[in-house]
């Protein structure tokens, strides 16, 4: 602020009259009165003790309940997670017991994908497939968020040089992007001779991390001063205590938003990474890996690569779309009435 | 602006430095002899694999062979690969491939991501807001890969407009439909992040005040609610850049084009680790750089920061 | 520009044969489209707007009183809609206009002062840029637009003009945005201009000044002005005729004086009993009150008490002065917390890692009686705030000691710290911040309770119900969450939360300032009543000169880390040693016209 000389601090601005009459018309101005019975007066103040309390989640939940955005994505999600733990319910047939009898073959009753280059069938295969890819995402989105929830809610609570190194690290892992970083990471020989789900979820936690952090850092930025938690603390609350109670359970909605669409872009990423030979095992029945076998024969069979694409993609955007619907319900302007 | 700019200099030097450093480290841990690798398994005569450690630097220590290739990063030294070529030759023709296709890619998702951004913010609720909304998050939804795969085959095979794989010198007309498929999912982001934006600038005070002036509507959206919008954009396609060249593995492996990705990719599998510490610390640089870029742009934008 | 210095009250202008209202409206009604279906914002309101003259609006938030002016000038938000009655600007119906039509009334016909400085001006413009465009768009930009955005600036009292275009907003202080603001709102000379609460984001120096140079303006140019205001005593010192608006419609109107001296409606007495601008006295207790009323003959009382009878709403005023012993409970009046020589330095990180230490508290002593209320006044910057924060020991002094009953507070640790927060307790200033969205009330009052082991979970229960009894809400809110309540009421569950350990101090931080003026009052009034029943000690910080003349005993006039001047409430108001405090005092709106 430049410190010339302004009539706010300017010592002879402030003559001016000590006390004011107020202005009066010369013109006839007319007292209007409306009757009270127009206008009843209200109590100051008064408490609605009609309305049922609802908390913020409560508020959300019922905002949630309203939207189609919503309601669609979370049918869709229940499904792939029931697909996904009992997939024996949705396909009779083994996805395993495969005939070059049928290789290539067109649908038919009882196949009603037909059937891939090695004879399975297609839709069993994306029926058993859906485990892997779910379980990719779900642990990575846990990993990301305990390592990115811890590390930013630490930062941005109490800053000074742990937020300065934190910063300066997801800096650094943000210049490699995710699929870059994790296809080096799984080139390393502890990963590549023991390929699985999880050495998946490692390589995308490690990569991935950093962008929670910066979320959960934002957010815990914003509510460390607020008034509720100076007051806590004034109540004798440890600062610590305060971060834990107060502070996190405040900061989840954003958290919560990003987590549900980040799981939804880690299953693109793990499928990504299989559909390149880097990501999960042969031997495990997934989308990307299916994707990836399909592609020399797309040409002739786009059949073959256009379900597992499917599944994969309904999957992801109902994870995105609860993410959007959850932001909407979550969003900390419209909360504030 | 002058101490602005060398401020976010200073500060994106250990950025740069913690970024190779891992990168090599990981590229190091790399599996596999690579030099056993070179022999094809055959047994070798030892003086001729320890002259071919030598070369490489295997034979140092860890930190001794980081310094090295900083060094050689920094002089453009950057070694051969195991068929003796010069990476820096491999790189040099690789990298104009890929620097079209990613500059292709962002134009294309800057210039319809603002646009369709801005006229979706603008009519919130209406038709056309909903259609874009709904397009944005399927084309999020679906990997790009397979997205690449359908174009190629629609576009490519089927109604046979464009090539469906890129000829050896990668002319810029053969690398349009690579470059829609790179820019799509960060099209829809652009899009998403910008009608928010607008949407959000559309209530803010400054913009009433703007009306109550007696600006006529097309001034205030240009002169208030745009420039003000686009901030959060610019940053979001600066730090994209790196996302493009990341992306570029997946988008050159199906159209086969000759670039960096595909370079990499091969260089990854082969356990080439001069060629993959070369193009990663190249990568690292790009993305610092556009970094950079976009502080700059930011301080334009919005004078505030100047400051701070 | 010539301004008259006086800025002589009397309108000028209005010996003029100009007899046509400027701004008519007629039963106005306003509904605004919510997801609960629709509201109606505003009903039959009507006001009438002669040329060059000042009518206020004056209302609590939520009453209408800017949505009514918003729709004058097309402004209401998107959900918003005329949906009966007419606006009729200067003869012409502008009710339903087309787009076109109400753009070029905007700027040269109606012009607008909007409320806050921080968020009206583009922060990525110049202001010279900003009055430039409103010059450009209304058509008079004569090719010497240069000079003549310098001289609307200088006309709004911004010194060095000419250098000042060329900087942006973030360069400007608050008071200097609104100057620019004003600039803006009078370049195009409009004949009425819109001023929504143009000044009470300001401290109130700055704020009588900018009142005091628009006054000046408009009387100079002519210029009609629309003001809105949650201040009574504010619009009837700055305007011929007031319009008060309850609940979206009009209560009552007429000249602004006689408003103010004879209130006709309920609701205007209410405001005007309620006005800590007007008020006189220190607020009592009723039972105080009653004790004295036996002794000394009370003239007030005429308020009809048509609140319900729970609450007593309209602010007692009493204009009898009691002994301030005879009020203070019996074996009270030693001192309880001592202040000596306090004094807090934080350094500022210049360029090139240069820091320069900034005294924020420099030097402060006091002392506070228990049972007795100590006022720090101050406006923003003083330092009063960091004071309360020392003082609850959230902040660590650079230098001297806070004895709270006789015990150093800086250097308490563990135990003793933790026993130190049982018996200091706040309450901030915004009703929305201090209280955990996620907690509802039971959770809210319980947890001091909680954290200091006090009873099991049946005796906290009944312990929250009587709690709430204490600050008159009903046991019910408990299971309510902070987001379904009103701002007064989150502050009712604050001092609440506050009272649960059975404090000795609590420590105000601009405890009222956020608040409606029915609903200040009341929470003064609850805060006076507390401080009777259970002898409690306040430390109120404020920049509201005209609260502390309800609450305090004492007073400490703080400036830029510096107290001032210190003295007991009666003092400083009726003879205040310092052109400090005497300017603070002056900038009371309306203090001097309930004569």
């Amino acid at each position: 602020m430049s410190e010339n000389l302004t009539p706010e601090n300017d010592p002879a601005a402030r003559v001016t009259p000590a006390s004011r009459q107020g202005k009066t018309s010369t013109r006839f101005i007319e007292h209007f009165v409306a009757p009270l019975e127009e206008t009843p007066l209200a109590a100051v103040d008064k408490v609605d003790e009609e309305a049922a309390p609802l908390s913020l989640w409560a508020d959300a939940w019922r905002n949630l309940r309203k939207q189609p955005l919503f309601i669609i994505s979370a049918l869709l999600i229940i499904l792939v997670v029931v697909v996904a733990v009992v997939p024996q319910w949705f396909a009779s047939v083994d996805p395993t017991s495969c005939t070059l009898d049928d290789s290539a073959e067109g649908a038919r009753a009882g196949h009603p994908l037909g059937f891939t280059l090695q004879g399975c069938d297609v839709y069993a295969r994306v029926i058993y497939g859906t485990r892997a890819s779910l379980m990719v995402g779900i642990f990575t989105t846990l990993g990301v968020l305990v390592i990115g929830g811890i590390m930013g809610a630490l930062a941005g609570y109490y800053g000074g040089w742990l937020d300065t190194i934190l910063a300066r690290l997801g800096d650094i892992f943000f210049a490699l992007p995710l699929i870059l970083g994790a296809i080096v990471i799984n080139q390393l020989p502890a990963f590549r001779d023991n390929r699985s789900v999880w050495t998946v979820v490692v390589a995308l936690v490690a990569f991935g991390w950093p962008q929670i952090a910066r979320i959960t850092r934002g957010a815990v930025l914003e509510n460390r001063n607020a008034d509720f938690v100076t007051a806590s603390k004034a109540l004798g609350l440890t600062p610590f205590r305060a971060l834990v109670k107060h502070v996190i359970p405040n900061s989840l909605a954003p958290i919560i938003v990003v987590a549900s669409i980040s799981l939804g872009t880690f299953i693109v990423a793990e499928a990504t990474l299989s559909f390149l030979g880097l990501g999960l095992p042969q031997s495990v029945m997934s989308w990307g890996n299916d994707i990836a076998a399909a592609q020399p024969q797309v040409r002739n069979n786009p059949g073959v690569l256009l379900w597992p694409a499917v599944a994969l993609s309904i999957t992801v955007l109902s994870f995105i779309m609860l993410g959007d619907a959850l932001r909407d319900a979550l969003d900390p302007k419209a909360r504030k009435r | 602006m002058v101490m602005f700019t060398i401020r976010r200099f200073l500060q994106l030097i250990p950025v740069f430095f913690g970024a190779t450093l891992l990168v090599y480290f990981l590229v190091f841990a790399t599996p596999g002899d690579p030099i056993a690798a070179l022999s094809g398994g055959k047994p070798m005569a030892p003086a001729v694999e320890a002259a071919l450690r030598a070369q490489y630097n295997l034979d140092q220590p860890f930190w001794m062979q980081y310094f090295l290739y900083l060094k050689n990063l920094v002089t453009l030294n950057l070694g051969q690969t195991f068929s003796g070529q010069e990476v820096a030759d491999v790189i040099a023709r690789a990298y104009p491939v890929t620097a079209r296709l990613a500059i292709m890619a962002l134009a294309f998702e800057a210039f319809f991501g603002i646009l369709f951004g801005v006229i979706a913010g603008l009519r919130k609720g209406k038709l056309f807001d909903s259609t874009v909304l709904v397009a944005s998050l399927v084309v999020i939804a679906v990997p790009t890969f397979v997205l690449g795969f359908v174009l190629q085959l629609v576009v490519g095979v089927k109604l046979g407009w464009a090539r469906p794989t890129v000829s050896g010198t990668a002319p810029w007309n053969e690398l349009i439909l690579p470059a829609l498929v790179l820019g799509l999912v960060s099209l829809a982001y652009v899009i998403r992040l910008t009608r928010a934006s607008i949407s959000e600038n559309m209530n803010a005070d400054y913009v009433r005040t703007a009306t109550a002036k007696g600006l006529s509507r097309r001034r205030v959206v240009v002169v208030h609610i745009l420039r003000n919008s686009l901030i959060p954009v610019v940053t979001f396609l600066g730090a994209d850049l790196g996302g493009l060249m990341g992306g570029a593995i997946v988008t050159e492996g199906i159209f086969n084009v000759p670039g960096v990705g595909n370079l990499l990719f091969q260089a990854i599998k082969k356990g080439e680790s001069a060629t993959v510490v070369a193009v990663v610390g190249i990568l690292v640089i790009v993305f610092v750089v556009a970094n950079l870029v976009v502080d700059l742009l930011y301080a334009w934008l919005d004078p505030r920061i100047r400051y701070v | 520009m010539s301004i008259n210095g006086k800025g002589t009250p009397v309108n000028s202008r209005s010996s003029r044969n100009d007899d046509a209202p400027l701004l008519e409206i007629r039963d106005l009604a306003i509904t605004f489209d919510t997801q609960n279906g629709p509201v109606n914002a505003v009903r039959n309101a009507h006001l009438t707007i002669m040329p060059g003259e000042t009518v206020a609006i004056v209302g609590e938030s939520g009453s209408g009183k800017s949505t009514t002016a918003l729709a004058a000038i097309g402004l209401l938000p998107s959900n918003g809609r005329v949906s009966g009655g007419q606006i009729i600007f200067d003869g012409e119906d502008i009710t339903n206009v087309s787009e076109k039509r109400i753009i070029e009334l905007r700027g040269n016909s109606i012009g607008m002062v909007p409320q806050d400085p921080m968020s009206n001006l583009n922060p990525v413009w110049k202001i010279g840029f900003q009055v430039k465009e409103t010059l450009k768009a209304n058509g008079l930009d004569d090719g010497n637009s240069k000079a003549r955005v310098a001289e609307v600036l200088s006309e709004a009292g911004l010194p060095d003009a000419e250098a000042r275009a060329k900087q942006y907003p973030h360069e400007f202080s608050g008071g200097m945005r609104q100057r620019a603001l004003i600039a803006i709102g009078l370049a195009c000379r409009p004949r009425l201009l819109i001023a929504d609460e143009p000044t009470s984001a300001l401290d109130v120096t700055v704020q009588r000044q900018i009142l005091d140079h628009l006054d000046r303006m408009t009387t100079e140019l002519g210029t009609a002005v629309l003001l809105i205001t949650h201040d009574l005593g504010l619009a009837a010192e700055r305007a011929e005729k007031v319009v008060v608006m309850y609940k979206g419609q009009v209560v009552e109107s007429g000249p602004a004086l006689e408003i103010l001296r004879n209130p006709k409606h309920p609701y205007t007495q209410r405001l005007v009993n309620s006005a800590p601008s007007l008020s006189s006295r220190r607020l009592q207790s009723q039972k105080a009150k009653d004790v004295l009323a036996a002794a000394v003959e009370d003239i007030e009382e005429s308020t009809p008490d048509v609140g319900d009878g729970a609450h007593p709403a309209p602010v007692h005023v009493s204009h009898a002065t009691p002994s301030s012993e005879a009020r203070k409970p019996a074996g009270k009046g030693d001192t309880i917390l001592e202040v000596k020589n306090l004094t807090k330095e934080f350094k500022l990180r210049g360029a090139l890692g240069k820091s320069s230490q900034f005294k924020a508290v420099d030097d402060v002593s006091f002392t506070v009686k228990r049972g007795s209320t100590m006022a720090i006044v101050g406006e923003s910057g003083s330092g009063k705030s960091t004071v309360a924060q020392m003082a609850l020991s959230l902040l660590a002094p650079t230098e001297g000691s806070i004895l709270f009953d006789g015990v150093e507070v800086n250097t308490l640790k563990g135990k003793a710290l933790f026993d130190f927060r049982r018996r200091v307790q706040p309450i901030f200033q915004d009703p929305y911040g201090s209280l955990d969205p996620m907690f509802n009330i039971y959770r809210t009052i319980e947890e001091p309770l909680k954290i200091h082991k006090i009873g099991d979970s049946k005796s906290r229960e009944k312990k929250v119900r009587e709690l709430l009894d204490q600050v008159s809400m009903p046991a019910a809110t408990m299971h309510r969450y902070p987001n379904e309540l009103s701002g007064g009421q989150r502050q009712r569950i604050a001092i609440a939360r506050a009272l649960a350990l059975n404090p000795d101090v609590i420590i105000c931080d601009e405890a009222v300032s956020a608040l409606d003026v029915l609903v200040q009052a009341q929470v003064l009034n609850l805060l006076n009543e507390l401080q009777e029943d259970l002898g409690l000690t306040y430390l109120f910080i404020t920049h509201d000169l005209a609260v502390v003349r309800q609450i305090a005993d004492q007073v400490c006039v703080m400036q830029n880390g510096r107290i001032v001047e210190a003295a007991s409430t009666d003092e400083v108001f009726n003879n205040p040693k310092q052109t400090y405090t005497q300017d603070l005092l002056n900038a009371i709106p309306g203090a001097t016209l309930l004569v």
